[in-house]
């Protein structure tokens, strides 16, 4: 069972940064949805939502996701459709159900990492970008490989450009975790592919003008969990890249 | 007005969609005592020393029990009618844990917070045994599970120093003979796994002690009186001093046919006079209760070059876990109710084992045994139907018992009185497509179709075992009250009764009361499972009537001064031949005053020496793509005969659920361990149930039959339900893709790496 | 610490621990409809509205809903009427223990929703697990909800 000792509901990033700092067991709430499975005994509890974080904005040359927009805000957003087309719909749909998605926060995701993360998997097919508080903008590639270290995710950084994406996930059961994760973006002639649920984190892996599905395969890390083994998910790994190749080569 | 037959809305249905406080944890006193338990983390250990002097110290805690001090009454969990036919091998803290999740301590205190906290102060010293995990290897393992003094009341031929609840074996004619001679066999062996209830409301109870010194445990249960002797067994104490009160229930699918969180409130409550509840967490609910018998079952199929069934054989190894609820019934299941579907059967036998192992208990689970021996009968029948160039339909329809026939290799019935399966296996064709469309078809976007189908039968209660008692009694102004020990655990029994009742005594249901299960107050009943309650407790409502009948006929006949003879009664008036009468209000209300009172209460009890089969005939169509091996039911169609459909509505949804439940079973549903005995799959992140995306369309329809032995022609329906979608569905993937599935689940990844 | 939340327009003032769930805080304030079917998101049985949108109460904490509106199916009986004698008079709320949080996600998609799709529908609820009905006479009982004018 977990515990919080005291609650912040912090006015500026600032504040959140300081109490975030100020002791071991101080953390930033998400969404809180798996806050519950955890055994963890919190000292401060940080709450963003103040902060304004939970919104999509429309930039000059960007497109920022704050920290605290949900899955369900992804998922239905026109904007990220009008400039990703159906990755973010196709990324975060088969999550759990519409009461998870509406308080699941991106900042979650991003920061938690998690290897069967669908939302890190589509946001590395993409030049996106981490905005930290402390540390400041990092690559998502970057963020991805970063150990866990106390700071605050205030946005994700896309560049403001029509980006063809696609995303491709293997799921057992509808709102299962995803077996497998494959996302797709192009960009000048460069294709950026990510595969997760490896089960491992995801990676952007592959980079490049000519990508093989077979040659990206390869190239990767499989192993087995309860949901499958290392070799189905070699086995199926290029069909998803393939599906996704195709896809994005198709709404060029 | 006709009830029977109809689709009545059920009488709790208002108050559940209003969201009214109707369960066990809505109505327990706000005083209660919180009970958490602390619980061994290894499969198999003993417990050298258990401190509990820094967690008695926890503000709040009311009472700690441990293998030091608490009772020492042997009992089993499992809710069964004399002679109990499942081992008395539990006590409540025993020094031995025999599963990952046994209880090692139960803490009491006044909120949830002091009792985990306590629970974590408990310091405990095991020494960790050997466990046994694999249930291929547990007969007469070294390691054994049960060395202690457990003991059977029933003579099943318990022996734990083999690690056996049950071993046996029965035939039919020479099997081995009438094999060879077949034209076209099969032989195969399946696996079918631990798969888990998983109704909406975990295991909970809340108890408190009366003014007169009595004990009342108010529980999600399906087997209230059951409940009171395991109860009453457990603290040594007489049942006279235990009441069980069952409020509304959130689903049971057999899990609550066993006592789980029953024994640990009423341990409390008795011991500190307190109140005191107890509610299973989600991932106790999965790991520390009761699942269905995983098993092995190794089918032998043979028929003629016409297709005739000749020889069947079932070899079956049940797993029952730790402690040994239901473990000699269940297994019984994987023959009886499967092999009877064939009646040109010459040599017959049917084998078993069922082991102990180190794992989480298994008990009952809807289907009972059935739908582990369907899967494998039925699969290796349709192997058999394409070895001989049959139809997998047609070679069904050739082998079926009709009507009238002699039954073999069940004691539950010897003759079939009412069989509606044929009707099942022509209608689902019709629903399906069976005959129109191609059992493999390649879809444009390169997916494949596939179409399977299967057939099974269940059973209407236990024959010989089953009884129930009813209480009808009519109050003044002329309405009546039902009362009943059937347990309605959502299913909606409390309903079809009160229809039965409305249409035996000719009035509006509004006449009807059904006061839910009392153990003080209710006549006795096992309570709801076997498939039972529609068939014998029905039955018992039914002669209730009767009898209430008469003597209402007797009382008007008295009054009118007229003989009885020359009375009839429509249900709302007595009149006679000569025009005198008098209304059911005015009789009763003269019946409950002044000096000539006498209510009128018609009891009557119910037991069937048979059981009669409903049957069903499903029918699955999966779309597979053959790149990732990802299966999608398009549709799966079920045709039952369940005799006549007392409610069409519930009936239908039952179906429905039940086919569902079989989905799961087929496609997801995997209990899984760690090497170390822990459970990996113990919660619905990751034991995954279908959601609404995952049935696809399911169609259900009925093909009644009458059985002349049930209330209204009734037989059961409640289990027979979930046992077609394993075997179809593995034939449709198998059409689809040729790769035979024999251990479920049939994920994707069976399917793709079995493809060629 | 002490907070003043709005469940179906009335104001609770507690004091309460700041783990403390919205779940275990509305049923605290008697609003009993509100049921716990999993503790790891997966169920949808605990759902209640937060500012009209569909949320799971179990992963709430109860501080973060100070300064919104909390509305539970005792709160909306009368709009649920509409569609619970649909869904009655299937029998498809059988035990009954997944309604109230299913019932609460199909208001929130009736007043979301223009005219969804069959797969619209099972996939906006497809979070709300029932292990009684098989689902098809919940969708039976939607279908026709859905075509009632609003």
């Amino acid at each position: 069972m977990y515990s919080i000792r005291q609650f912040v509901r912090a006015s500026t990033l600032e504040e959140a940064y300081q109490t975030l700092i100020a002791g071991r067991n101080n953390t930033v709430l998400g969404g809180c949805m798996w806050l519950r499975l955890g055994r963890r005994a919190i000292g401060t509890a940080i709450d963003l939502s103040a902060l304004g974080l939970d919104q999509i904005t429309e930039k000059e040359d960007t497109i920022e996701i704050g920290a605290m927009v949900s899955l369900r805000q992804l998922e239905t957003s026109a904007l990220l459709q009008q400039y990703c087309g159906t990755l973010f719909r196709d990324a975060v749909s088969g999550i759990v159900g519409t009461q998870f998605r509406n308080t699941a926060t991106v900042g979650g995701s991003v920061y938690g990492r998690f290897g069967f993360s669908d939302v890190l998997t589509a946001l590395l097919a993409l030049p996106a970008q981490v905005k930290l508080y402390h540390r400041g903008i990092v690559s998502i590639e970057e963020f991805a490989a970063l150990p866990y270290e106390k700071d605050i995710i205030e946005c994700i950084i896309l560049p403001k450009r029509k980006i063809p994406a696609a995303y491709q996930h293997l799921r057992y059961q509808a709102t299962d975790f995803p077996v497998l994760t494959c996302a797709v973006g192009l960009l000048d002639d460069t294709y950026r592919i990510s595969v997760g649920a490896r089960p491992g984190r995801a990676t952007l892996s592959y980079s490049g003008a000519a990508p093989d599905a077979d040659a990206i395969t390869q190239g990767l890390k499989f192993s087995s969990n309860m949901r499958a083994s290392a070799d189905y998910r070699r086995k199926v790994c290029p069909v998803l890249i393939r599906r996704a190749l195709e896809e994005v080569q198709s709404c060029r | 007005m006709k009830y029977v037959s109809t689709a009545v809305k059920k009488l709790d249905a208002d108050a559940l969609v209003q969201g009214k406080p109707v369960y066990t944890d809505d109505l327990a006193p706000k005083d209660c005592l919180i009970i958490k338990l602390v619980r061994s983390p290894y499969a198999h250990a003993k417990i050298i020393d258990i401190n509990t002097a820094i967690a008695q110290k926890v503000p709040g805690v009311e009472l700690i029990l441990t293998c030091k001090n608490a009772p020492r009454h042997r009992y089993t969990a499992a809710g069964q009618t004399y002679p109990e036919w499942s081992p008395y091998d539990r006590v409540l803290c025993d020094d031995t844990m025999r599963y990952v999740g046994d209880v090692a301590a139960i803490v009491a205190a006044d909120t949830e917070k002091h009792a985990e906290q306590a629970c974590k102060l408990i310091k405990i010293k095991y020494e960790v045994l050997e466990p046994v995990l694999d249930f291929e290897t547990a007969k007469d393992n070294a390691v054994r599970v049960h060395d202690d003094d457990s003991f059977a009341k029933a003579p099943f031929g318990y022996a734990p120093e083999r690690n056996l609840i049950c071993t046996g074996s029965e035939d039919f004619g020479n099997f081995d003979e009438e094999f060879a001679k077949c034209a076209y066999t099969v032989d195969r062996t399946y696996y079918t796994p631990a798969q888990q209830q998983c109704m909406m409301e975990t295991f909970r109870s809340y108890a408190y002690m009366e003014y007169s010194g009595r004990l009342t445990l108010v529980s999600s249960t399906q087997v209230p009186f059951h409940a009171r002797r395991h109860v009453a067994t457990m603290l040594g104490i007489p049942y006279t001093k235990v009441r069980i009160i069952k409020p509304r229930i959130g689903g049971g699918f057999g899990a609550k046919q066993t006592s789980v969180s029953e024994f640990y409130p009423a341990a409390v409550t008795w011991l500190t006079g307190k109140p005191s509840k107890l509610l299973f967490t989600r991932q106790e609910s999965f790991a520390c209760s009761n699942s269905r018998h995983q098993m092995r079952v190794r089918a032998r199929v043979g028929c003629d070059k016409d297709g005739n069934i000749t020889a069947i054989s079932m070899e079956s190894l049940s797993n029952t876990g730790a402690y040994g609820e239901h473990g000699s019934t269940v297994v019984g299941l994987v023959g009886h109710k499967t092999i009877p579907l064939y009646n040109k059967l010459k040599g017959g036998r049917f084998t078993w084992d069922v082991v102990y192992t180190n794992m989480e208990p298994a008990a009952a689970f809807r289907g009972y045994g059935a739908t582990q021996g369907t899967f494998a009968l039925e699969s290796a029948v349709n192997e058999l139907a394409e070895k001989a160039g049959i139809d997998a339909a047609e070679i069904r329809l050739r082998n079926i018992a009709e009507e009238g026939a002699e039954v073999f290799m069940t004691p539950e019935i010897h003759y079939l009185n009412s069989t509606g399966l044929r009707g099942c296996i022509t209608r689902g064709m019709e629903l399906s497509g069976w005959k129109d469309k191609p059992h493999r078809q390649v879809m444009p976007d390169g997916k494949i179709r596939g179409m399977g189908m299967a057939i099974c039968m269940q059973g209407s209660g236990i024959a010989n075992v089953d009884t129930a008692s009813v209480e009808l009694r009519l109050e003044d102004f002329g309405f009546y009250t039902l009362m009943i020990g059937a347990t309605d655990m959502g299913t909606g029994c409390d309903t079809i009764f009160a229809q039965m009742v409305a249409d035996a005594m000719h009035c509006p249901m509004e006449k009807i009361m059904v006061h839910g299960v009392d153990t003080d107050v209710s006549p006795y009943d096992p309570g709801s499972y076997a498939s039972a309650s529609t068939y014998v407790t029905g039955m018992a409502v039914v002669k209730a009537c009767e009898k209430m009948n008469s003597l209402i006929l007797t009382e008007a006949a008295r009054v009118l001064a007229c003989p009885q003879e020359s009375l009839e009664f429509d249900g709302a008036v007595i009149s006679s031949e000569d025009g005198t009468s008098i209304s059911l209000d005015e009789l009763a209300s003269q019946l409950v005053a002044g000096p000539q009172t006498h209510q009128l209460v018609a009891t009557a009890s119910n037991g069937s020496p048979i059981s009669p089969p409903p049957f069903m005939a499903g029918f699955a169509e999966v779309e597979i793509d053959p790149e990732t091996g990802k299966t999608d039911v398009i549709q799966m169609t079920g045709v039952v005969d369940c005799g006549t459909p007392i409610n069409r509505a519930l009936a239908r949804v039952q179906t429905e659920g039940g086919l569902s439940q079989g989905i799961g079973f087929a496609l997801f549903e995997d209990v899984q361990y760690q090497p170390n005995g822990k459970m990996m799959t113990d919660s619905f992140m990751n034991y995954k149930i279908p959601t609404r995306m995952d049935t696809g369309e399911i169609v259900v329809d009925f093909s009644e039959s009458y059985e002349p032995t049930g209330p209204f022609g009734a037989k059961s329906i409640g289990e027979v339900v979930i046992n077609t979608p394993a075997p179809s569905i593995a034939q449709a993937v198998y059409a689809a893709t040729g790769v035979r599935v024999t251990s479920l689940p049939i994920n994707p990844e069976k399917i793709l790496m079995g493809m060629k | 610490m002490q907070v003043t939340i709005s469940i179906n327009g009335k104001k609770y003032t507690r004091l309460i621990e700041p783990d403390m769930t919205l779940y275990s805080f509305v049923r605290e304030c008697g609003c009993y409809s509100v049921k716990c079917g999993c503790e790891t998101t997966n169920c949808g049985l605990c759902t209640v509205w937060m500012d009209g949108m569909p949320v799971l109460s179990c992963s709430v904490l109860a501080v973060r809903a100070e300064g919104h509106e909390i509305t539970t199916l005792e709160g909306v009986l009368e709009e649920a009427k509409v569609f619970t004698d649909f869904l009655t008079a299937e029998g498809a709320e059988q035990c009954g223990f997944c309604s109230p949080g299913f019932i609460m996600n199909v208001l929130a998609m009736k007043r979301e929703l223009d005219h969804p799709t069959e797969e619209e529908i099972r996939h906006y609820l497809s979070g709300n697990l029932c292990r009684c009905t098989g689902y098809m006479g919940q969708m039976r009982a939607i279908r026709k909800y859905m075509e009632v004018e609003a």
